[in-house]
């Protein structure tokens, strides 16, 4: 089955990642922008991992016939540190315009301080401005719920953006409802610890209902940590293993990341399906 | 609407998950034995009330322990956190 990873921090992966992604039926990931171990010192240091996501990784993608897709901004970690982020903030739209951009994020917030929630409306704001889509990075553990909720409220401060350009990521089974309620679209992220196994997963994406599943993604996040970058064949399995309807499936790894993402200008992936019927 | 080919009873679901339940019951055991093997008391330590707690949502007849235990572990939220 043919599927798109909307959330993998590719620049953490080696190129034997991209080619097993591509055996599997990767056609298309979206890598946002986020902490890379450590914490940058400089704008510069930024400009050059923007480069990365918007030259560098889109090549290594392609050859292998994956699409590669990104989202900019300075991560709820590194947001800590205002006069710094501000910087990278003014750089952000030099990019905005390069033909892989899908919007901002991941923004958020890590530990729910009022330094990340300054930065946060910051890049809400730069988003409204030049008419961005946005990804968004919950907190981890003890913080999640906190800080979901904390997002949730200041979303509400931007009534002028479409809900249904926003997603919401990370969400588990105590803040995945709120999400949904709100209108926004929420991302599962699959991880082998800490975060949401794909057996949870597939229990979330049961209890939310057709409607509730209609806006929901999952993706493998694959970043720099203990992760595994298969983990959306690993849903797959899951809910097949389960009995589930093909065309459910199909519908949470490619029809709605791809329904999401096409509210992007610069997204414009066909179905692969239909590739060679000319 | 999805049309599922063959959705699994309670009954599949349990012969399919009994072992990997087990085997977690048994890690659990294993962990606070562990403990209360090793020097000092670590009963009265908050963590280790949460994680009772934690267990005694898994005996409960909830049909939603995994939000329930969720919330046991997190932060609590503030509405009027802004004027914090």
């Amino acid at each position: 089955m043919y599927y798109i990873d909307p959330h993998i921090h590719m620049v953490s992966r080696t190129t034997d990642d991209y080619e097993t992604l591509a055996k599997m039926g990767c056609v298309a990931i979206s890598e946002p922008a986020f902490w890379a171990g450590f914490d940058r010192c400089t704008v510069d240091g930024f400009r050059d991992y923007f480069h990365q996501l918007t030259e560098v990784e889109p090549n290594r993608a392609a050859a292998y016939g994956i699409r590669h897709f990104t989202w900019l901004c300075i991560n709820a970690k590194e947001a800590e540190n205002v006069s710094l982020s501000r910087e990278v903030l003014a750089m952000i739209p030099e990019f905005l315009d390069c033909p892989n951009v899908l919007g901002i994020g991941e923004i958020g917030l890590n530990k729910n301080t009022p330094n990340e929630a300054t930065i946060f409306q910051e890049h809400m704001e730069l988003a409204v401005k030049y008419d961005q889509q946005v990804l968004i990075h919950t907190p981890h553990l003890e913080d999640k719920y906190q800080g979901t909720r904390m997002i949730l409220d200041m979303l509400a401060d931007h009534s002028s953006m479409d809900r249904s350009r926003i997603l919401v990521d990370h969400v588990e089974e105590h803040t995945v409802e709120p999400v949904l309620d709100a209108g926004y679209w929420a991302g599962i992220t699959l991880y082998p610890v800490s975060k949401c196994t794909p057996a949870r997963a597939v229990d979330i994406i049961e209890r939310v209902g057709t409607e509730g599943a209609s806006r929901l993604c999952v993706n493998s996040a694959g970043d720099w940590g203990p992760s595994k970058p298969t983990a959306v064949p690993d849903l797959i399995l899951e809910m097949r293993r389960r009995g589930h309807a093909e065309s459910l499936i199909r519908q949470i790894v490619f029809e709605n990341p791809r329904t999401f993402f096409q509210q992007s200008k610069h997204f414009d992936l066909l179905d692969p399906a239909t590739r060679n019927d000319g | 609407m999805h049309e599922s080919a063959k959705p699994m009873n309670a009954k599949e679901i349990l012969d399919r998950e009994f072992l990997q339940i087990r085997s977690h019951i048994l890690d659990i055991a294993a962990a606070l034995d562990r403990q209360d093997r090793a020097d000092g008391d670590t009963r009265f330590d908050s963590r280790r009330q949460l994680l009772e707690e934690g267990l005694a949502i898994l005996r409960s007849d909830s049909s939603d322990r995994a939000a329930k235990v969720q919330l046991l572990f997190s932060r609590e939220y503030d509405p009027a956190w802004r004027e914090a």
